[in-house]
Order: C-alpha cells, then structure tokens, then sequence
C-alpha cells in the first residue's frame, strides 16, 4: 500500500475513469446514473491520490506507454492543474448528484455520456503538456458543451448552442493556426520545449495572437462574450452550471499556462498585458452593469459570470510586478468562482423547477419555501460580491494588494466597484426573496438532494475563505508562477 | 493551543452554533428554539465572565488562525475588547428575553432567531478582533447577518429600508476594504497595538496616511452613522424592536463606533493622529453629527424615529470623546460605548412595549400612558433623562468626562457643543414624559391587546426595568470598582502612558 500511492499513475486513471464511465452510460443507459455517481466519486479519490502523491515528491509526470516526449504523449500536473483537476472533480460531484435528480428519462441518457466525456477532455487538459494535446482536448471539450447545450432541445436552447458551436469552432482553429506555426518555427509541441526555444519573433508573435484571440473568444472576454449569456442560460441547469464554473475557466488555465511558460517574459514590457487589464476592466464593468440590468435570473447569472471572468485578466498587468500575489488571486478568484458560480445556476435550478419561471420579479416566497437554495443563492453571492468570509474575499484580497502595492489606483477601483455592482445584482434577487406574497399556483417538487447540492456548493465557497494558507501551499508545487507558491 | 486561546473562539461559538441550529429548527418548534437561544446566552455571559476575571488577574487570551499569506485571523481578549463583549453578551441575554416575548406567534421565528445569533456572533467577533483584518471579516459579517432582520416584515417599507441599509454599508465597506489593504501595503502588518503601529512610517507617506485615515472613517462612520453617512439608521427602524434595541445599543451603529476607537487607539495611536491633524476634523463632523442628529430628532413625530435621531447624536459622543484626544475625554467616550448601550436599549425596549401593548407608536397618541403602563413608562423616564445626562443617570458620567477631558486640553468649544445637545436631549424627551405623565389619557388606545390585568407581558416588562436599572447602577456607582467607568480608566491609562 505504501509502494501503491506514490507509485500509481493518478493522471491516467483521472483520464481513464470518466471515459470508461462514459462508455458504460452510453452502452447500458439503464445504469447510466450510477455508473456516472460512481466514477465521479472515483474521479475524487483519483484526485486525492494525486495530491498525496505531489505533496511527497513534488510535481507529477507520465509519459505514456513509456515514450518520452517529443514522440510520446506527457501528462504533466504541477500546483496549478492540480487545484483545477480538484475544483473540477469536487463541483463535478456535486453537479453530477444534482442531476441525478434533475435528468428523467431520455435526457438523462443523452446527459450522463456527454458528461463524463466532458470531464474526460477537461481532466485531461488540465494534465497535457503539449500545446496539440490541449488542442485536441481542447476541441472534445468545446463539442461535448455544444451538445450539452442543445440538450433540452427547445428553440432557445439550439439557438444557444448555434452561437456557441461557432464561438467555439473560431476559437479552437485560431488556436490550432498558431499551434501549427509554432510547430513549423520551432519544431515541437511540448511547452517546456517551447519554452527554451521561443524567441521574440515576428512568428512568436503571430501564434500568440492568434492563439490569444482563439483563448480569449473562448473564454468569453469582454468583448468577445456575446456568445456566452445566451448558451448558459438557456442550457439545462446543471450544464449552465458545469459551464460557467469549469469549461471557461479551463480555457482561461490554457491561456495563463501558455503566457506563464512561454510568452510572458517575451512580451511583458510590450503592451499585452496592459491590453489584457483594459479587456478584463470593460469585462468587470460591462458584465456587472448588464447583470444589474436582467430581468430573468438565469441570464443575470450568466453576466455575472462574464464580469468574474474579467477579474482574472485583471491578474495579467499587476503580475508584472508583483507575479506569485497576483496569479494567487485571479487562480483563488477562479477557484472560489467554480463553486459559487455553479451553486447558483443550481439554485437557479431550483427556483425555475419551483416556481416554473425565472422572472425575478415573481420570485416572492422562495426563502419560505426553498430555505436551503436560498441560502445557497446568498452563500455563493457573498462569495462573488467578494465579501468576507470567502474565497472570492481571499481573491480579491491578493488582487487588491497586487493593486496597491504597484499603485494601481485604476485596476484596485474597478475592483472595488466591481464588488459594488455585484451587491447590487446579487440583493437585486435577494430583496425580492423576502417579501411576502401569496402562493400564485401549486409549486413544482424540489427534490431535497436539488437543495442541498446547491448549499454544500456554496458553503464550499465560503470554506474556501478559510483554507488560503493550505491550499496556496499546494498550488506552490512545482512553482507555476515563478517563485514559490506564497510570499514569505 | 491551551485553553487561553480557546476561549475567544467558544465565545464566538457560544451564539454561532445556536445560531446555525435554530436555521434547521421548524417554525413550531417553540420551546427548543427557546432553550437553545437562552443556552446560548448564558453560555456567552459566563463564558466572558470567566473571560474578564482571567483579565483581570493578568491572563492573556489569544487565538490566531492562518488567513492570508501574511495575514492571521486574530481573536484577542484584551481591556477595550472585553469591555464591549460584556456589553453585546448582557445586552443580547436581555434582548433575546424581549424577543421571545415580542415575536411570539408572529411568522418566521426560526428564520429571524438565528440572523440574530449570527447578528451577535459578528458583533462579538468584531469586539475580540485583534487585527484590522479580522476586525474587517466580522465587521462585513455584522452588515449581511443585519440585512434579514432589517426586512424582517417582508413589507414594501422594510424592503426599501434594507435596501438603503445595503447602499450605505457595502459602500463603506468597500471603502474601509480598500483603506485596510492600502494599510497593509504600507505597514505590511495590521496588528492592532495600544498606541498603534505607524509612527514608525516614514515621513514621505505620511498624506497617504491622512487619506486612509479619512477611508477607514468613512467605512465605519456609515455603521458609526456620521454625517453625512447616517442616512439608513432613521429607516431601519422600521425592523421590529428587539432588532432596532440591537441595532441602536449594541450591535451595528456600536460596531461603528467601536471601529473608530479601534482605529484612533489601536492603529493610529492617539498621539500620532494628532500629530497628522487628523482628530481635530474627526472631532468637528462629531461634533456636528451630535448636534444635527438632536435638532432632526426635535421635528419626528414617530416615537422609534425620535429615538433613531437621537441615536445619530448620542453615538458621536463616543467618537467625540476619542477624538478631543485627551486622556480624560477618552474616559467619557470609551464609557458612553457602554452607557449609550444601555439607555438606548432601554428606550427602545419600552417604544416596543407601548406599539405591541396599545398600538403607540407616535409621540401625539402618548397622552398619559403613564398611567396605563407605569413600569414601562420609568424604564423609559430613566433612560430619558440618562440621554439629557440628568444626574445620576449614568449618560451624566460620560458628559462629565467628556466635558472635563476638553477643557482639560483646550478645547473649551467641546462644553458648548455638550450644553447644546443636553438642552436639545431635553427638548425632545420632556415633552413626552410631560405628555406620558401629566397628560389625560385617551378613551380609547390605538390598538390594546389584554395582558390579563398585568401592564404588559413579562417577557416585555422585565428587560426593559433590567436594563434600566442597569443604567441607573452605572451612574449612581460609578466609582465602584467593577463599572463601566472603572474599565474605561484602566483602557485610557493604557493608552496615554499613565501607569
């Protein structure tokens, strides 16, 4: 036993699981909720596995089938994958168990095999070390969301996903373009390749904007987000969920990965990331103003998500000066945002089961009935407002000394009203929650595993206010952002 | 970690955990909730018992948990930090009693039961904070936990008023957010110290000083209720009374003020602050802030946003007697944290019984009430006349000291400002008591409820004569050697160097 968890190739069967869980959903439907159950938990202890075996002897790396690279394929997983492998394989669980009650019948056989597929391309993003790798996992994940998207099957939904199916084909070839001329330039695929042969050239140049355009669109930057509020809010709740909290921020880790290993020290003083900072504070702006101003939940969320995401970018010109601080920051932010974000589009969930409509407006009488979702609603809006105690506070905490220490006034007040305007859309619901109205007409069934799959999200949110020093410590293994993972 | 360090957290568990079962608790659930919100008091009142004579046998009891790289989470149970404990642990003893009576039968017990316990955890961690940080964690706790009870009735009003509540205090929030980071940038620690912990900055930050000194006012001042900043306090009152009792005394508003002491003492260094030029402006909007509190007070006809204005007015006293920067003065705004507490609760305590037992809540309908509800009526006379700071009525001691410690310094302009406010005090509360008292009660009351007989129910009378007396035994001894007053010497001692 002692010789098995040190040993045991965690990366693979974090890969493995979830295909073959995926395999079975698919070729015996009627067991497709347990199997899927069943290969979450696996995936978690996989993870467990994994982190025990990194906190030993430090970064892990397999090369498949025994071939090193560049012939073979690598899987690599330093502090960074590891924490995204962690939030994906924890809000996965809870996600997975939220559908499980959610999904009947013929959904439910085309949800469980999209799913697990997805989290197989995500997994193994997280572990590739090889720019066409991640381009491959890359794509798998972009067409397993599309699909998941177009699940329910309405015209709101299609038309979603339409948007997003061509979002996401524009983006992956943009990002295949400047993998094939860095490919050509420099004759391999594999980052740390890359990262000792790349120079300031006119190709660098050329593959980081296309790469960077493709990675922006896909994660939905300001001003590239149109695609976004439309396919996470008319998708089912718990994909809206899996969406805005894991497939964005799985393309924004290709892009802080990319820029960590090979562009940043290329060009760093050249402007990039001052125009990073502009889209990530029209992104904060934008997004909040848009959220304050919806009518139905679900799209309000789904702004919100557009402004978080702007936080992170905010991470790109302050990490300049102040590198392991910021990057701690937008990953704490990314990390917290996983779990509040898809506690709420869960809650969300339940409220449109509950209520059949997602019109804030009517949503009286929910903290009556549905105590639990309420609380989850407001648990992981603390979290997104930034307030203390929670991840989203710890994160805006680093950003903000980031900020200051630099004397970055412009970026430290986007921050703030950022947090401002997100109170204002997060009480937006709440306010309404706690007046008083009578029952219009006879509620739909919530089921209690809905409500509290929602709640543990969010509490995992709030938790992650209080766990800062253990787990910057572990996204320290194998140093992802330069010097040490937490500032002496 | 021994059992010093222990015992500031099972302080702040002592209401979490009765506060997060009672959130599981159904509605009819009425004894349990009872017997947890009672244990849950009593607990916290020995526990900081216990507390207070470790402390003062020369104990130290400290906590400290990781938060941030750089920065603990700190609970510390120092002579300034205890005092405002025992305050928030007695208070909500008294106010928990109230509450049980006032809400019984009404909807969303268990919902409104436990906001109040985490309204009380935050207020307490806000007291035992031993580092700006923490003091920010509980204090941005303290403005979400308040938010329900505020739109506790579910009306279009309530809303309207939480909605106000919020604007004002994330506002603040952000700002004081944004002051502590700028802080701890500077100084790279945020360790409250008696005498604070930034002359060693160097000169050239010195302005950028004066600007966080003016943000972390401003983030408490909101809760503090300066003006500008007082906006939300007249509207909150619509909340039910035990919650505005809370409000008013203890909880938000104190929390404010206590920031402001913290920050004057425990960051700044009062000597310090002087020297920037800071306490004089700090001293001036307190100043105003008492008078124009007193003045709007004068023209409300609803008895709850009477009391409202006048706590606009009475809780700069504490922020006043901080920033005359004098060690007497210091004495009289340390006490008033705890004397206002008292007289205020008192006051509201019995504007609730008058509302639950006869449908009162306007000056005009106040017609000898007295003679209907005698007890509740002197509770409410002692507190009265403690705010104009009759003597012996302990709002006399702060005034004294207040008074004293500005002449003390110079700043003859202070006794003035008190003269006025006393004259307004009186002003606004002698007309109700004459009315209460001298005046031919109606025929009919507003809206009577039967108590069989009794004035009112016991769950009403009894808090609102025990904080009464309360108040009344804090200024007749306060020269005894356990009062508020006593404290107060031993913490301004500490912070003008006269051991």
């Amino acid at each position: 036993m002692d010789e098995l968890i040190p040993g045991f190739p965690w990366g693979i069967a974090l890969i493995l699981l979830p295909l073959a869980g995926g395999m079975i959903c698919f070729l015996s439907p009627g067991i497709a909720r347990a199997s899927g159950l069943i290969t979450l938990f696996a995936v978690n202890l996989s993870v467990v596995g994994l982190a025990w075996q990194m906190f030993g002897n430090g970064v892990y790396r397999h090369a498949v089938g025994g071939w090193d690279a560049p012939l073979g394929i690598e899987l690599y997983a330093d502090g960074l994958s590891l924490s995204m492998l962690g939030v994906t394989a924890l809000v996965g669980l809870a996600v997975s168990s939220y559908s499980a009650a959610y999904f009947r019948g013929g959904e439910a056989i085309r949800f469980w095999p999209l799913w697990l597929l997805l989290l197989a391309a995500l997994n193994a993003l997280f572990l590739s070390a090889d720019i066409f790798n991640i381009y491959v996992t890359f794509e798998l994940m972009g067409l397993a969301a599309v699909t998941l998207v177009a699940l329910a099957g309405d015209r709101d939904a299609l038309g979603g996903a339409m948007r997003y199916l061509l979002a996401t084909l524009l983006g992956s070839l943009a990002y295949l373009l400047g993998v094939a001329l860095l490919y050509h330039g420099f004759g391999t695929v594999d980052i740390a390749l890359l990262a000792e042969r790349v120079d300031a050239s006119p190709v660098v140049w050329a593959a980081l904007g296309l790469m960077g355009a493709g990675l922006l669109l896909k994660t939905a930057v300001f001003p590239l987000h149109f695609w976004l509020p439309p396919a996470h809010a008319s998708a089912p709740a718990p994909v809206s969920a899996l969406l805005s909290a894991l497939v964005v921020k799985a393309s924004f880790y290709i892009l802080l990965r990319l820029w960590l290993e090979l562009f940043e020290p290329l060009v760093a003083g050249q402007g990039v990331p001052a125009l990073l900072g502009l889209l990530g504070t029209g992104a904060v702006l934008w997004g909040s103003v848009q959220a304050l101003r919806q009518s139905r939940l679900k799209l309000l969320i789904a702004y919100s998500t557009v402004a978080q995401i702007g936080y992170l970018l905010l991470a790109f010109p302050l990490a300049v000066a102040t590198g392991v601080t910021a990057w701690n920051g937008a990953l704490y932010l990314a990390l917290s945002h996983a779990l509040a974000k898809a506690a709420m589009f869960l809650a969300a969930g339940n409220l449109l089961r509950f209520e059949g409509h997602d019109r804030i407006a009517d949503l009286d009488r929910v903290v009556q009935r549905l105590p639990l979702t309420a609380s989850a609603f407001a648990l992981a809006g603390a979290s997104i407002m930034g307030l203390p105690p929670s991840g989203g506070f710890v994160g805006k905490w680093l950003l903000l000394e980031a900020a200051l220490a630099q004397g970055r006034w412009d970026l430290a007040a986007v921050m703030i009203l950022g947090g401002v305007l997100a109170a204002g859309y997060i009480f937006k619901v709440l306010g309404y929650a706690f007046t008083q109205a009578g029952v219009a007409h006879e509620p739909g069934p919530v089921p209690a595993r809905m409500e509290w799959a929602a709640l543990l999200l969010a509490c995992g949110a709030v938790l992650l206010g209080f766990l800062a020093m253990p787990l910057l410590s572990l996204v320290g293994i194998g140093a992802p952002f330069g010097s040490g993972g937490v500032d002496p | 970690m021994s059992a010093n360090g222990w015992l500031p957290l099972l302080v702040i568990l002592s209401s979490l955990l009765p506060g997060l079962l009672i959130f599981g608790l159904a509605e009819e659930r009425v004894r349990t909730r009872t017997v947890l919100n009672l244990t849950g008091a009593v607990v916290k009142l020995v526990l900081v018992g216990w507390m207070l004579w470790g402390v003062y046998n020369g104990h130290h009891y400290e906590m400290r948990l990781p938060l941030l790289p750089g920065l603990e989470l700190v609970l510390r149970a120092g002579p300034l930090a205890l005092l405002f404990v025992s305050l928030s642990a007695v208070l909500w003893l008294v106010t928990t009693v109230y509450a049980i009576g006032y809400l019984e039968g009404s909807p969303h017990r268990s919902r409104f039961f436990g906001f109040f316990s985490l309204c009380v955890t935050a207020t307490v961690g806000v007291a035992l904070a031993g580092n700006l940080i923490t003091f920010l964690v509980f204090y941005e706790l303290l403005t979400l936990t308040t938010y329900p009870l505020v739109v506790h009735r579910g009306t279009e009003v309530a809303r309207r008023a939480g909605q106000s509540y919020l604007i004002y205090t994330i506002f603040g929030g952000s700002l004081l957010l944004l002051g502590t980071v700028w802080l701890y940038v500077l100084t790279g620690t945020l360790e409250f110290t008696p005498r604070g912990f930034l002359d060693t900055v160097a000169t050239e930050h010195h302005s950028a000083l004066v600007v966080i000194f003016a943000l972390l006012v401003a983030g408490f001042g909101v809760k503090a209720a300066l003006i500008p900043l007082h906006g939300w306090l007249p509207q909150a009152m619509v909340a039910p009374a035990p919650v505005s009792a809370l409000l008013h005394a203890v909880a938000v508003v104190k929390a404010g003020a206590f920031g402001i002491v913290r920050l004057v003492y425990e960051v700044f260094g009062v000597e310090f602050a002087a020297i920037l030029g800071v306490t004089g402006p700090l001293a001036w909007l307190a100043a105003a802030t008492i008078i124009y509190g007193s003045l709007r007070a004068l023209f409300q006809d609803n008895l709850k946003r009477r009391l409202a204005y006048s706590t606009v007015s009475q809780v700069s006293y504490i922020t006043l007697g901080v920033a005359i920067a004098g060690p007497v003065a210091a004495i009289g705004g340390v006490v008033h944290l705890v004397h206002q507490g008292l007289m205020k609760i008192t006051l509201f305590f019995c504007a609730g019984n008058l509302a639950e037992t006869l449908g009162i809540h306007k000056i005009s309908e106040m017609d000898g009430v007295g003679r209907r509800m005698p007890w509740t009526m002197v509770a409410f006379t002692i507190g009265a006349f403690g705010m104009i700071g009759a003597p012996p009525v302990a709002g006399f001691v702060s005034k004294w000291y207040l008074g004293l410690g500005a002449l003390e310094v110079g700043q003859g302009w202070v006794v003035i400002v008190l003269a006025g406010s006393s004259l307004l005090n009186a002003a606004y509360f002698l007309p109700i008591l004459y009315r209460a008292w001298f005046r031919e009660p109606p025929h009919v009351w507003p809206q009577e409820r039967d108590f069989g007989g009794k004035e009112t129910a016991w769950a009403l009378l009894l808090p609102s004569l025990a904080t009464a007396a309360m108040a009344l035994a804090a200024g007749l001894m306060a020269a005894g050697s356990y009062s508020p007053l006593e404290w107060a010497k031993l913490i301004a001692e500490q912070e003008f160097y006269l051991k």
